[in-house]
């Protein structure tokens, strides 16, 4: 009874931590520029494309495994930059005035042509980057075995939320990143350059996003499709949490890992609702998510 | 629609009814697939016009498909209009009661509930293993009042059954859009609360939307099953939500021919998509939608209006 | 006559002049071409595993065809002497696109015959169409039963046999294996397919060894790709056998992430579609796993002249193995070719005469024999085998080792026999040696 407790706890973490990894770029983009970024499945999957490439070419040279690991993560987050400032300049600035929705439907449009540009980059075959995770080994904690690559991810995922947090509290830019969100007319009539704020919020999403899909490279296939099921997963997330909120997502992603763990022990045949009985249950107790910010009513 | 475009829209109806036999086959049974999904993009555009965005619509479009699937299957009854009736009616009473949770919420909020209802139904299909699972199971032959046709006959009994239930649609829908609960759909979307302050409910008006969008997407359901000839879980799936939605903005919301327009055109797309890169479809698509977007702010509607010789054409 | 014909005939006139008496006279080669559709998945996650396999399978045999240069029997330029124009079709899509599109190929593109389809779901929903359209249809991949069970079919055929033996084989195969084998769990999609596998071989395994416990029974849903909390459940259970019919993506995430914890060290694992992972996964893939190919496939075919022929334009053009998709849309073909050019000794044959000459082949192929002898002689059967995996580190080469053939009507339902029914039955009737 203990071990199974155990077992859904640190499997619930270790759900949590990808929930949230793969949520975070989301949640930053929509609290700020209040657009579903459907693009953010694309980001994911060049992220773990690239990482698959940069563990191809590390495989061959004789570095440690941690370097190669630095690498993989580099690697991705230039890969998000370079993709967030292509889309977000090239693309998005051209539609920013309309209607919410149209937005959402230009980055799904992004995301239909991008699937096949991966096909066009590295074809319909499936990659393989498992050798950090391989690398890390396992540890055994009475009857429990967890794998290493497993505990940094958890690691990672405090990492981010941490400095997110940090960020949004402490820097300059993540206050003015708070007014933005809070109400962007006013920030702009107090001079903030809200069209440079979008940018770079943009790009630190696209690279978290690519971050994310780099970091879980290791543990899956890299095949055609993995964006597709993470976007819903991921607005799920921020759905629970709230808009724009990241302490919201990150109880979201506790929330819905350690209760998907304890279907998957104790009660299979739930697993497949999990998700969206949390989200259901969520939102009926607290309509705007978890984290609400109070809300200015226009009258 | 003032009369002289609802003169118009009657008589591209009929033309596309008369056209039938001398259509190619293939064409006959995109255009019907295509009518039928564009009874659900219509129900979008009627929550669209109050501001909501719905990505659980599949969760009717589905009802519709399987009241007709079940009901051939348990009990024999063939007959295609009484199923399509019913296969709305049953979508209707599911988003009546759904509505009553549905209508308290908005944006990302409205969107992912509606997401989550339709997910669930998705699992419970899944999990329903005498029902084939994600597999699915085939819809029986439709009859029409007796009459029992086959072949290419059987293929314009369902266009024509569809185009008929698209202009009763159309005709009823864009009625709507002129009453006094049609017409509040913009201001509910530009200021619920003032709306509130005028002594209306915007919650009751709300759920009326939902109940006529639900008994849209279950009509929509009905034929697409009846044509296809095949149903399964994932006509419950949010990617199929998704692709109504996307239909949708496609087409704008702009007047009630917007739906059908926008519907025919992404199913010919997505065709000669296919036809013309069978590996790069995705592409094609998703280019072709987006210089859609860019060029064409209105959606595709637009285009008749601007036809016509003014943007933005009101219903 | 075009340049076109002359080759053909001229070609013809070779094949007749080589092939000794079987066949009766040629008829004259025709400049008309045959039109075929393929469909497979191209794009999307099943298109790596299954969907591509398939389409290569059929651009290489296809072009053997053309030259003529296929073994005999089979050696007849295309089919009947005219040259096959194939085209290539996406199954990626609702059901609604997949029947759209079959139209499209019947209707529009007016093919003769249309060979494809993964996805059993697919398969459920084109085959009333190609009733209703009289299109002579072969499914090259799907696995359900369902199929010709449900209702009798005139224009549609299944060369590859369906999915039950698969999961027969593999509980005759885990039996004679592992004689002290007490309990067993298992991890399966949830979607049609992974609930059939586990269906079929939970009743199977009830049949033939009613004492072994059923463990640990879990369904991640499709593509999750996640299995942590799977993984750790597995870990505490008292199994020492794991039946799994995962492929590709989902696979090879499992794979990895089971064994950085050890799983492997502590129950076998029977991958029943394993056989087209193993030029990927290579190393990682755990030793001693039971492996099945969907039939004798790849490793575990016999090692006939047909399968040489296959195995060798296959890798010479797209520089891996092939794996079983492949075979079986080699299968396909063949068959459907064998078929075609009985009907066509009186000219062009059409839908009802392939047809007629389709019911109850018998052919040897590169992945067996197969005989079409259920669904009235529109679904074959052929045996099946397993094996355990091993990784020779010498050659730096998969391998499966301790291979057991079982006969076709061994684990295949006998004629007029629901499968389901069959294996709850006791698998009466089975004729195993």
């Amino acid at each position: 009874m203990l071990l199974t407790l155990s077992a859904i706890l640190t499997d619930g973490l270790v759900y949590a931590a990808y929930l949230f990894i793969v949520a975070i770029g989301l949640t930053l983009i929509f609290g700020v520029m209040k657009i579903l970024n459907v693009t953010h499945g694309s980001f994911y999957a060049f992220g773990a494309y690239g990482a698959a490439t940069a563990v191809g070419i590390y495989a061959n040279s004789d570095l440690p495994a941690a370097l190669g690991f630095l690498f993989m993560i580099a690697l991705a987050m230039a890969i998000g930059v370079v993709m967030g400032l292509v889309l977000e300049r090239g693309i998005l600035r051209l539609v920013y005035g309309r209607d919410e929705v149209v937005v959402v439907l230009v980055t799904y449009a992004v995301f239909l042509i991008l699937e096949d540009v991966i096909v066009l980059i590295w074809g319909p075959r499936s990659y393989a980057a498992y050798q950090p995770m391989v690398a890390a080994g396992n540890t055994e904690i009475g009857e429990l075995v967890l794998s290493n690559y497993d505990i940094g991810l958890v690691a990672i995922a405090a990492a981010l939320a941490g400095i997110a947090y940090w960020a949004l509290k402490f820097t300059r830019y993540g206050r003015l990143l708070t007014t933005v969100i809070f109400d962007r007319e006013t920030a702009a009539a107090f001079g903030i350059n809200v069209t440079l704020v979008y940018t770079v919020t943009f790009i630190i999403g696209a690279m978290l996003g690519a971050l994310g899909g780099a970091v879980m490279a290791p543990k899956m296939s890299i095949t055609l499709g993995i964006g597709v099921e993470v976007i819903v997963l991921a607005f799920a997330v921020v759905a629970i949490g709230g808009m724009g909120s990241i302490e919201g997502a990150l109880i979201g992603a506790l929330v819905v890992g350690i209760c998907r763990a304890a279907a998957v022990h104790l009660v299979p045949q739930l697993e497949l609702f999990v998700i969206y009985g949390v989200m259901a249950l969520v939102l009926v107790v607290r309509p705007y998510g978890l984290f609400v910010r109070a809300q200015l009513r226009k009258i | 629609m003032s009369g002289r475009a609802q003169l118009v829209g009657g008589l591209l109806f009929l033309i596309a009814a008369a056209a039938a036999p001398v259509l190619p086959e293939w064409v006959a049974s995109l255009v019907t697939i295509a009518f039928a999904n564009a009874l659900v993009v219509l129900g979008l555009v009627v929550l669209w016009r109050a501001g909501l965005v719905s990505f659980g619509q599949a969760l009717y479009y589905c009802i519709g498909a399987y009241t007709v699937a079940l009901i051939a299957r348990w009990t024999g009854f063939t007959d295609a209009i009484a199923l399509v009736l019913l296969g709305g009616i049953g979508a209707g009473l599911v988003a009546a009661l759904v509505g009553f949770l549905l209508a308290r919420y908005r944006e990302i909020f409205f969107a992912m509930l509606s997401l989550a209802l339709s997910m669930i139904l998705y699992g419970v299909l899944v999990k329903t293993e005498s029902l084939g699972s994600t597999d699915g199971f085939s819809v029986a032959t439709p009859t029409f009042l007796g009459y029992a046709p086959h072949g290419q006959a059987l293929g314009l009994s369902l266009y024509w059954l569809t185009l008929a239930v698209d202009a009763i649609a159309a005709v009823l829908v864009g009625s709507y859009f002129r009453s006094v609960t049609g017409a509040l759909a913009a201001p509910i979307r530009d200021n619920e609360i003032r709306v509130e302050f005028l002594g209306v409910s915007v919650t009751r008006v709300i759920h009326a939307k939902l109940v006529i969008a639900g008994v849209l997407g279950g009509l929509g359901g009905a034929l697409a099953a009846l044509s296809i000839g095949h149903v399964d879980p994932n006509m419950s799936y949010w990617t199929t939500s998704g692709s109504f939605v996307f239909v949708t903005i496609l087409a704008g919301s702009a007047s009630v021919a917007a739906a059908f327009i926008g519907s025919l055109a992404f199913e010919a797309l997505r065709s000669i998509a296919v036809d013309v890169m069978p590996s790069l479809w995705q592409m094609t698509l998703g280019t072709a939608l987006l210089l859609t977007i860019l060029f064409l702010p209105e959606g595709l509607g637009s285009l008749l209006g601007r036809l016509r010789g003014r943007a933005g054409a009101k219903p | 006559m075009s340049n076109y014909s002359r080759t053909s005939l001229a070609l013809a006139a070779i094949a007749v002049a080589s092939v000794v008496p079987a066949h009766a006279q040629q008829p004259a080669a025709s400049a008309a071409p045959v039109k075929l559709g393929i469909v497979s998945f191209l794009t999307g996650p099943a298109a790596s595993p299954f969907g591509i396999p398939g389409r290569n399978g059929a651009e290489i045999v296809i072009e053997a065809f053309n030259a003529g240069k296929a073994p005999a029997p089979f050696n007849q330029v295309g089919l009947g002497g005219s040259k096959i124009e194939a085209k290539y079709v996406d199954e990626a899509g609702t059901v609604a696109n997949v029947v759209t599109e079959f139209r499209n190929l019947v209707q529009r593109d007016q093919v003769d015959a249309v060979v494809g389809y993964v996805s059993s779901g697919s398969c459920l929903a084109v085959a009333p169409v190609a009733e209703e359209l009289k299109a002579l249809t072969v499914f090259y991949d799907c696995g359900t039963p369902r199929i010709f069970e449900e209702k009798a079919r005139s224009y549609v055929f299944r060369v590859s046999p369906h999915a039950t033996m698969d999961s027969v084989g593999a509980a005759r195969y885990l039996l004679a294996k592992k004689k002290n084998l007490t309990a067993f769990s298992g991890i399966n999609q949830n979607y049609a397919w992974g609930q059939d596998s586990w269906r079929d071989f939970l009743g199977a395994m009830k049949v033939l060894a009613p004492k072994v416990e059923v463990d640990k029974v879990l369904f991640p849903k499709l593509f999750v790709g996640e299995y942590g909390a799977e993984v750790s459940t597995l870990l505490t259970s008292k199994a020492q056998a794991l039946h799994t019919s995962f492929y590709d993506g989902d696979l090879e995430a499992f794979v990895y992430q089971e064994q950085t914890r050890g799983l492997d060290k502590r129950m076998t694992i029977i991958m029943t579609t394993g056989e087209a992972a193993i030029w990927r996964l290579r190393d990682k893939m755990p030793e001693g796993t039971i492996i099945g190919g969907r039939g004798a496939n790849g490793p575990l075919a016999r090692d006939t002249e047909i399968k040489k022929w296959f195995e060798k334009i296959y890798t010479d053009r797209y520089n891996i193995p092939p794996t079983y998709p492949a075979y079986q849309m080699a299968q396909s073909l063949l068959g459907l070719k064998i078929a075609y050019e009985k009907a066509a000794k009186d000219g062009k044959p059409n839908a009802d005469a392939i047809a007629a000459a389709f019911k109850g082949i018998e052919f040897e192929g590169p992945a067996g024999h197969v005989k079409m002898v259920l669904g009235e002689g529109h679904q074959g059967i052929t045996e099946t085998a397993y094996g355990t995996y091993r990784f020779n580190k010498q050659k730096q080469m998969p391998e499966i080792v301790d291979i057991i053939r079982y006969p076709a009507e061994c684990v295949n339902p006998p004629a007029g026999v629901e499968a389901e029914k069959w294996i709850a039955d006791g698998m009466k009737g089975a004729k195993c040696n």
